[in-house]
């Protein structure tokens, strides 16, 4: 923000409109509008024309819809005398992100307070809502999971990453490497979910992992369902396998930053390499440390997708994020599941505030 | 000296490849998996398309000796051994193995013997069951044939388009206009309404859902593509706000000055100078926000739920998993349909890739 500061602000400048064009301008929002209108009909209706002329005729209405309305406002705006241009212009530009903003987060947060302490069935106050998402039993599974989820998920990442780049650093294929152990961020959790039901799977000839147990002599295990409570570690390893490229990308970035005099002089002063690691490289990199760290943590405390495809909550692996899923659209109890939503925001502005702020010290792009 | 640095160099490279098998090995099971037919997939595992030493069927059997009780040993050819032994299998000590199929009185008795065995049947047979909607006949192992539904994948592939494109372009147009308001134009309460976008970022998704639910319910946006795109606008613009003002705002300042003293206005100089110079930054940005739309499950789940007709990828696989969590032919195959976009974005754009992932990392 305080670039803002700095930053020279113009005011705008206009010719003086023609009859004709102000006309036709004015007229510009009606027929877009009415366009618009009507395609939003079309698409709704849902009518037989085949399916790939409804995907190209629905993204040209979307982004052609959203480009036109701002061409049209601010064709309409700049017919305004130019002290009006002056100060309507600025909220063409930031008046559609307001909007939704308000729209989509700022109200909302606020109604899913209101919901949170009224009670469903009579619609009086309570903090009974609050009150169930520490004390029912399947709620103390749950945190007792995300806890399991952040501490064990969190540590394995960040080894991984940190091991991965360290030696990654040293190697003449660091970007053969690297791209591979990064590879799993690009699929989605449910694609990976499928990818790791299919190596858990409970019958040897098609799960890797009891192929390897049974070949060496054991008995094929149900990894994902009666193997309680050590089921949890086993989905716990598929966020592991997806974000330790996060983690590798960052602390990479981060030990290259580390000035090679610093490191050498500390190798010919006689330091080992693990000497090396943890008196210099470590304590170096601790700040990109703390934000992977907070990162995951947020990751793990939002988590829904892995745990609700590959076991759907059962057998002992319920987590927040899809209780609040079964709160709100199975058990319909809108009040509970917005005491869920209130308890993970103030759960997560501490890491994310901190995490910004971190954030914005880093060069972006 | 140099030998031990051989060693070390042979040690990292070492550790190295043994990590990045293990992080592929899933991906490629997968990948061969889709390829092999279904009596393959239930009968071995995809490994077995890796040449390997060991006891294979000759098709040669012998009749079973008659009259055998399971408490006595029984002899057959050279070795006697118990029915339990020969129903695991005895080695004869002439390079075949003797096993007992059946029971005690029925069956038959196979002959195996060691040899080299390799499993290349591919087929793209899962791909066409799986990306179609029509009905498809399969041949049963008992030789019936059966006629199955397919998954009618192309279909959720085009919703998943349709979703994502406009859910990317849209709030990157939004948040490129609002980051050039607050970066380069004046008005009343500019820093404080800038200072609350970025405070969105900490609002974690869950929190808005259920009031914005109730509104596309009464709107008649629930299930519908529209409702979709701003969702995923309205979730994105924070961060995308946040990020291409911090570049926006560092564009040289003569260049705009310049432009304003040729009289061009600030709708002029945004789409003409500010967004060809933002390339670099909408692109990366651009990419994060497409594969995470892409690869969302969520959002598709809260808002496409009640349409199957807008279902994208993420729906249809994750209900596969559901209604054919035995039929790993297809879903292995689905599950590569859905890859197939974000692997290739991955591998082509990796630059844009790594670096829109880690700015935006910090998404709720």
């Amino acid at each position: 923000m305080q670039k803002t500061e700095g930053a020279a602000v113009f005011t705008a400048s206009s010719d003086t409109p023609t009859p004709l064009r102000a006309i036709l301008t004015l007229l510009a929002p009606v027929v877009v509008i009415a366009i618009l209108y009507s395609g939003f009909l079309f698409l709704r209706e849902n009518g037989n024309a085949p399916q790939m002329v409804k995907t190209i005729i629905a993204i040209i209405w979307g982004i052609g819809g959203a480009t036109a309305l701002f061409f049209v406002a601010n064709g309409v705006v700049e017919l305004l005398p130019i002290k009006w241009v002056a100060r309507v212009q600025p909220f063409v530009f930031v008046g559609p992100a307001l909007m939704l903003l308000t729209w989509y987060l700022a109200i909302p947060a606020l109604r899913t307070l209101s919901l949170a302490l009224v009670d469903d069935q009579t619609g009086q106050f309570t903090l009974d809502n609050f009150t169930s998402v520490f004390t029912e039993r399947i709620m103390i599974e749950a945190w007792t999971n995300n806890l399991l989820w952040m501490l064990i998920g969190t540590t394995l990442t960040v080894v991984f990453g940190l091991l991965i780049a360290v030696l990654a650093d040293r190697s003449r294929f660091e970007r053969a490497a690297k791209s591979l152990i990064f590879m799993p961020m690009a699929i989605s959790m449910v694609g990976a979910g499928v990818i790791w039901k299919f190596v858990y799977d409970v019958n040897p000839n098609i799960g890797l992992l009891n192929a390897g147990v049974t070949a060496a002599g054991g008995t094929a295990q149900p990894w994902l369902t009666l193997l309680q409570p050590w089921n949890n570690l086993f989905l716990i390893l598929v966020l592991v396998w997806m974000q330790t490229g996060y983690a590798m990308v960052l602390l990479s970035a981060a030990i290259k930053g580390i000035s090679d005099e610093l490191l050498e002089a500390a190798r010919v002063d006689g330091a080992n390499e693990f000497a090396v690691f943890f008196r210099i490289i470590l304590p170096n990199i601790s700040g990109t440390l703390l934000t992977v760290v907070t990162t995951i943590i947020i990751f793990t405390l939002k988590l829904f997708d892995i745990v609700m495809v590959m076991t759907g909550g059962q057998f002992g692996t319920e987590v927040i994020g899809v209780r609040f899923y079964r709160e709100m659209f199975v058990n319909n109890n809108p009040g509970s599941a917005s005491a869920i939503a209130i308890v993970l925001l103030v759960a997560v502005i501490p890491i994310m505030g901190y995490n910004l702020r971190q954030f914005s010290r880093r060069d972006t792009f | 000296m140099n030998r031990q640095k051989r060693t070390a160099m042979i040690l990292v490279n070492g550790i190295l490849l043994f990590i990045v098998i293990l992080w592929t090995i899933p991906t490629v099971g997968l990948l061969i998996s889709s390829l092999r037919n279904r009596d393959d997939i239930r009968s071995s595992g995809w490994w077995s398309i890796i040449p390997n030493y060991g006891w294979s069927n000759t098709g040669e059997e012998l009749p079973l000796p008659e009259g055998q009780t399971r408490d006595t040993p029984i002899t057959i050819g050279s070795k006697t051994a118990t029915f339990d032994e020969w129903r695991a299998g005895i080695d004869m000590g002439d390079g075949t193995r003797y096993v007992w199929i059946g029971t005690l009185r029925s069956g038959r008795i196979e002959i195996y013997r060691q040899q080299w065995m390799v499993n290349w049947n591919f087929t793209t047979d899962n791909y066409s069951q799986v990306l179609s909607g029509k009905e498809f006949e399969i041949r049963n192992g008992d030789g019936t044939i059966s006629t199955v539904q397919g998954d009618d994948m192309s279909a959720s592939f085009l919703n998943s388009l349709t979703v994502a494109i406009p859910s990317t372009i849209i709030p990157i147009m939004i948040a490129a206009f609002a980051a050039y308001g607050f970066a380069w134009m004046s008005f009343p309460g500019r820093r404080i309404l800038f200072i609350a976008i970025v405070a969105m970022l900490v609002v974690p998704l869950q929190v808005a859902l259920v009031p914005i639910l109730r509104d596309y319910v009464s709107l008649e946006l629930n299930g519908t593509f529209l409702g979709v795109w701003l969702a995923h606008a309205g979730f994105g613009l924070p961060l995308a706000t946040y990020l291409l003002y911090n570049y926006i705002s560092t564009l040289p300042k003569e260049i705009l000055e310049s432009a304003f003293i040729d009289g061009a206005s600030h709708f002029t100089i945004f789409t003409r100078l500010v967004l060809p110079l933002s390339v670099p930054a909408l692109a990366s940005f651009a990419i994060f926000q497409f594969l995470w739309v892409w690869n969302d499950y969520f959002i598709a789940l809260l808002f496409l739920g009640i349409n199957r007709n807008n279902e994208v990828l993420t729906q249809r696989i994750a209900n596969m998993v559901g209604s054919r969590g035995a039929d790993w032919h297809l879903l292995t195959a689905a599950a590569f349909v859905s890859m197939l976009v974000p692997l290739i974005v991955f591998f082509s754009l990796q630059r844009y890739f790594v670096r829109g992932l880690m700015a935006g990392s910090v998404k709720g």
